[in-house]
């Protein structure tokens, strides 16, 4: 368990008849969504446990509630945060790496000139290292597939706009709170629009709807705009996904 | 294939069953019926499984099948006829290729079922068939369409019926505390505990907003949280104060503070509440509301206790005995050949 003991974290509270949380934390913190991350590979596989998923910083386990007691899970839990300090975990084993093309700034990204003046850099810096940067799918939310990706660098703290007057297509990337988030369908956002992908994070028709797990690592590598055409024809847009070990 | 052909539907007929688990780790929420008790029930009276698709209805609608069908009615009320003679509500009835089945606007409630004894077997989809409209999965149903319907699970079943269950007229409804529960200062719960609401006709299967007079329910420390994992049945306050009830399609994250979340069991009666009724929310233990709480398996075994025989109309014996010789002709139709 270890780590936050004075504040009381990690903590288990219930969440409806048939479900708990166990948070790590609550606000965001990068080592809080490792835990999460790694806490809900091992939760997740126990017997009683129909169904795991993530926020930011939290586990949520749901149970059949007639054939578990409540407290015996929550005993079973508190055993099992015991064991290690989940703050310090790798990420979960299965996870992988993703290498998904993309194309910033210009009609693909009408918002990077703007932001990467706001981060105190220019355009071309501001690509060579945003499209470096290995990103963690922190968790997927708001819409199916779509992923919460961090953590940038303190520069990249910008707000978001706090309109939504920017329409993104499928596939847009955008940054905010040193996090990108991609886009699987058009949508109205505050999200600052950088670059663009052909990559779909929701896929309905597909025996694999879901590419991205929670705790797959990505990297938005830079590609040409000429290339975009190619990308949409590619199986993934393009995307390279290899297993992290 | 059998199938039955959609004339006239008005807006939100959608084709539901219990909906998809597995995936709130991709952010997409279970979904499937507004009201599954509505389900459970019409799969009793078709003797199948509470998985089968339905439709679910809130506006009016006239359909047909193109082979003899055993059909249910479920849900929220509605005027239902066959070739515009009357059927009772929460039975089952034989329905003939060339009649034209019309349920009208609901009398009390806002979802209705039109069950299909086979069920509806269009091509699942990531799981399974229900529209999930906000994931952008399936789609409201239109004028002309034609849904297949699965092989029908036994010949000759009865014309049943249901006692008519009151989950529309709203009422008390149990909640449990939740993990925000404790951002909202005493004073703040024990109004909203105190508060009459009223169910707006402000909904969908994402969510209900409760009307109420007087100030909003405000959490201390504003509203700056971390997202959180949130489940049907949460009562979610937005920015003003306002609270609603979340539905089966809602997000699967948010970062709105939750005051609690309703009891399962309570929930269809929070969807099925007729716009204009009121609410009040009564704080339970989980103990308290574990031992009211039924899955739906067990909704559909309990449901299956309480068919009673209906009258049957003497077509109905004929069709149904022609439906137990193999012969599933409807002869009343043979003027048309004559």
């Amino acid at each position: 368990m270890i780590r936050d003991q004075e504040s009381g974290f990690p903590q288990i509270v219930s969440l409806g008849l048939d479900g708990l949380l166990v948070r790590f934390a609550d606000r965001f913190d990068d080592a809080a969504n490792r835990a999460a991350l790694a806490f809900r590979d091992v939760a997740g596989a126990l017997d009683s446990v129909q169904e795991a998923s993530t926020s930011l910083c939290a586990v949520y386990l749901r149970f059949d509630p007639h054939a578990h007691r409540h407290s015996a899970l929550e005993d079973r839990l508190r055993a099992l945060l015991a064991e290690r300090n989940w703050y310090s975990a790798p990420l979960p084993a299965d996870h992988r790496i993703w290498r998904i093309p993309t194309v910033y700034g210009g009609a693909y990204g009408p918002q990077l000139d703007a932001t990467a003046d706001m981060a105190g850099t220019d355009t071309a810096s501001a690509i060579e290292e945003l499209s470096t940067a290995r990103l963690r799918v922190m968790t997927i939310g708001f819409a199916p597939g779509f992923p919460y990706l961090g953590q940038l660098s303190e520069r990249w703290n910008l707000p978001r706009h706090d309109d939504l007057k920017t329409t993104v297509p499928p596939g847009a990337l955008g940054l905010a709170i040193r996090q990108f988030v991609l886009f699987p369908a058009e949508s109205p956002t505050g999200w600052r629009h950088i670059a663009t992908t052909a990559f779909r994070g929701f896929r309905p028709g597909h025996d694999n709807p879901f590419p991205l797990q929670p705790g797959d690592e990505i990297t938005f590598t830079a590609a040409e705009a000429r290339d975009f055409s190619r990308l949409v024809d590619a199986p993934d847009g393009g995307a390279i996904c290899e297993p992290a070990r | 294939m059998r199938s039955l052909i959609l004339h006239r539907t008005g807006p939100g007929t959608t084709v539901q069953d219990l909906g998809r688990s597995g995936f709130l780790a991709q952010g997409l929420s279970r979904g499937g019926a507004a009201d599954p008790v509505a389900l459970a029930e019409g799969a009793a009276l078709l003797g199948q499984s509470p998985e089968f698709a339905a439709l679910e209805i809130i506006a009016s609608i006239e359909v047909e099948v193109t082979d003899p069908t055993w059909i249910a009615l479920t849900g929220a009320p509605k005027q239902a006829s066959r070739n515009g003679q009357p059927l009772n509500w929460n039975a089952c009835h034989l329905l003939a290729p060339g009649e034209r089945l019309r349920l009208g606007p609901a009398t009390e409630g806002n979802y209705a079922y039109l069950h299909l004894a086979g069920g509806i077997a269009t091509p699942p989809q990531v799981g399974g068939r229900g529209a999930h409209l906000t994931a952008g999965l399936g789609a409201p149903l239109t004028d002309g369409e034609e849904l297949p319907i699965g092989p029908a699970p036994e010949p000759g079943l009865l014309a049943r019926t249901l006692p008519e269950d009151d989950r529309f007229g709203g009422g008390e409804i149990r909640i449990l505390a939740g993990p925000q529960t404790p951002l909202f200062p005493p004073d703040v719960l024990n109004r909203f505990l105190a508060t009459r609401f009223t169910r707006t006709a402000w909904a969908n299967r994402q969510g209900v907003k409760l009307g109420h007079e007087g100030e909003g329910f405000r959490p201390t420390g504003g509203l700056n949280l971390i997202s959180e994992v949130i489940v049907p049945g949460d009562i979610q306050v937005t920015g003003d104060g306002t609270p609603y009830v979340l539905g089966p399609e809602c997000q699967t994250i948010g970062g709105y503070p939750r005051i609690g979340t309703v009891a399962p069991q309570d929930l269809p009666r929070v969807m099925q509440a007729t716009p204009g009724a009121r609410l009040r929310f009564r704080l339970v233990t989980r103990d308290e509301a574990l031992s009211s709480f039924h899955a739906v398996e067990h909704l559909h075994a309990a449901a299956l206790t309480r068919l009673q025989e209906q009258d049957r109309t003497p077509y109905e014996i004929l069709m149904a005995e022609n439906l137990i010789s193999g012969v599933a002709i409807d002869i009343f139709d043979s003027k048309d050949g004559s």
